[in-house]
């Protein structure tokens, strides 16, 4: 399989790449890492007339602490999120997210941003942008606009970006007290889509209630979902078995499951209501441990 | 498109359409054929190349992708007509059968032991997770990566100039 023909640019800036995105518009794609564009390009679901591969643009790598929150440029491998350091008892749901995504190839290649512009609604980071509060940096031509990941993901690969914008960073607030998440993922093998996968992210307050809660789902619906029901049944809340049961099943009903070779609906929602759970329970775990 | 990189150890400039993936580039441009084609949609791992040292599939890659950097293909594993130590680490555990995932099974495991020179079984396991071998059930794939490790930490522990 080789893709069809069509015109190929790397720009060596930011600036470039906007011109293009602004003239070309539809006509352009933005290539990153590839590795869900160039599946598409082979099997020829995509035919762009113009690839744009940001592979040369400085400034898109690297993830960093500023200002309270964690900068993730969006040109960042899988594998460089793997090997992030001190964001456990953070973030834990990145960090737990990242070597569940595809296999070690193809997280030495895939990036963070590719994979969120792609929003393939059995993408990881999907969910775990959502359970996280995450921002998206978008730029154009026209100028710099913040999105957030709630509301992003509109639709199975479908989001907020305009045609002329470019993903350059992604934006986490950093937890100020104690905090704690994971990732769970359900796959019949390393390197398949998730059957159900579970971001899950709390923090503390002083007085040991739920202060902030966020809960994403992924392969369970035509996008990823924040489970807006469950998180709010969390917050304020003392952590207990039976709080972490009623977000859990509200979880369950958030999720929009389809049967598919992977599974039922129904059993794909129960996955998504027991891992809700057991996320729910190691969060709490983490983010009281992480206390000093 | 003119499209120049470096392969191997040397710089390789050919013509081709933007949309030649990597894989094809490399077998048919540079008639190096030890980079197999296996499933063409990035599961199976017998077209992994090393890009900049770290193991990549060539088929999900374009070549004009890589311009400037550095590809090594299972050919660039030997050096002046000495196996590489996972080559020599192969052919004393047996470590394949049909050979078809052989070069991408050796390209992950050579660039395995240059980040982690004493790795784990569970590290081993973990670095050939995304490549597939149909025939040996991984036993000897495991063990030959092993026993490269432990050839080249003898190798470093010789001192020098003892014959």
């Amino acid at each position: 399989m080789f893709p069809a023909a069509f015109d190929y640019s790397a720009p060596t800036s930011l600036e470039e790449v906007l011109r293009t995105l602004a003239e070309r518009g539809d006509d352009a794609k933005v290539l990153a890492g590839g590795q869900s564009l160039i599946p598409l390009l082979k099997l020829r679901f995509a035919t762009p007339a113009i690839v744009v591969d940001i592979g040369r643009v400085p400034g898109l790598d690297g993830v960093s602490r500023e200002n309270g929150s964690l900068r993730i440029g969006a040109r960042t491998r899988h594998a460089e999120v793997e090997a992030a350091p001190d964001l456990r008892g953070k973030l834990d749901a990145l960090l737990d997210a990242a070597p569940q995504i595809s296999d070690p190839l193809i997280r030495n290649m895939g990036t963070v941003g590719g994979s969120i512009c792609h929003a393939d609604p059995a993408g990881d980071w999907g969910a775990v942008m959502l359970a996280l509060g995450a921002e998206f940096v978008v730029r154009s031509a026209s100028g710099e606009r913040r999105l957030p990941a709630d509301g992003f993901f509109q639709g199975p690969f479908t989001t907020g970006l305009r045609a002329d914008e470019v993903l350059t960073e992604v934006r986490i607030p950093l937890p100020a007290g104690r905090a704690g998440g994971t990732y769970l993922k359900m796959e019949r093998k390393i390197g398949d889509f998730a059957t159900v996968a579970v971001a899950v992210h709390l923090t503390l307050g002083d007085d040991d209630h739920i202060a902030k809660a966020g809960i994403g789902l992924c392969a369970v619906g035509p996008n990823s979902i924040k489970a807006t029901a469950a998180e709010a049944a969390l917050v304020g809340q003392a952590p207990s078995e039976a709080v972490i049961a009623e977000a859990a099943r509200l979880a369950g009903e958030a999720a929009e499951p389809k049967d598919d070779l992977r599974g039922t609906a129904a059993y794909k929602r129960d996955v998504v209501r027991v891992f809700v759970q057991r996320g729910l329970r190691t969060a709490i775990q983490r983010a009281t441990g992480a206390r000093s | 498109m003119k499209m120049t990189f470096n392969v191997n150890g040397t710089s390789r400039s050919e013509e081709a359409e933007p949309r030649t993936l990597l894989v094809d580039y490399i077998r048919t441009k540079l008639r190096l054929t030890g980079t197999h084609i296996g499933c063409d949609t990035s599961n199976c791992g017998a077209c992994t190349v090393l890009l900049d040292g770290r193991p990549v599939k060539s088929c999900t890659v374009l070549a004009a992708q890589v311009e400037g950097r550095s590809v090594t293909t299972v050919e660039g594993l030997a050096k002046g007509g000495v196996l590489h130590p996972v080559q020599q680490g192969f052919h004393t555990e047996h470590g394949l059968q049909c050979g078809y995932c052989t070069p991408g099974m050796m390209l992950v495991g050579a660039a395995l032991l240059e980040r982690n020179p004493a790795p784990s079984e569970e590290d081993i396991r973990w670095a050939i997770s995304g490549n597939i071998c149909r025939c040996t059930g991984y036993m000897n794939i495991v063990k030959a990566i092993r026993k490269a490790a432990e050839t080249a930490a003898a190798a470093a522990a010789e001192p020098a100039g003892v014959a």
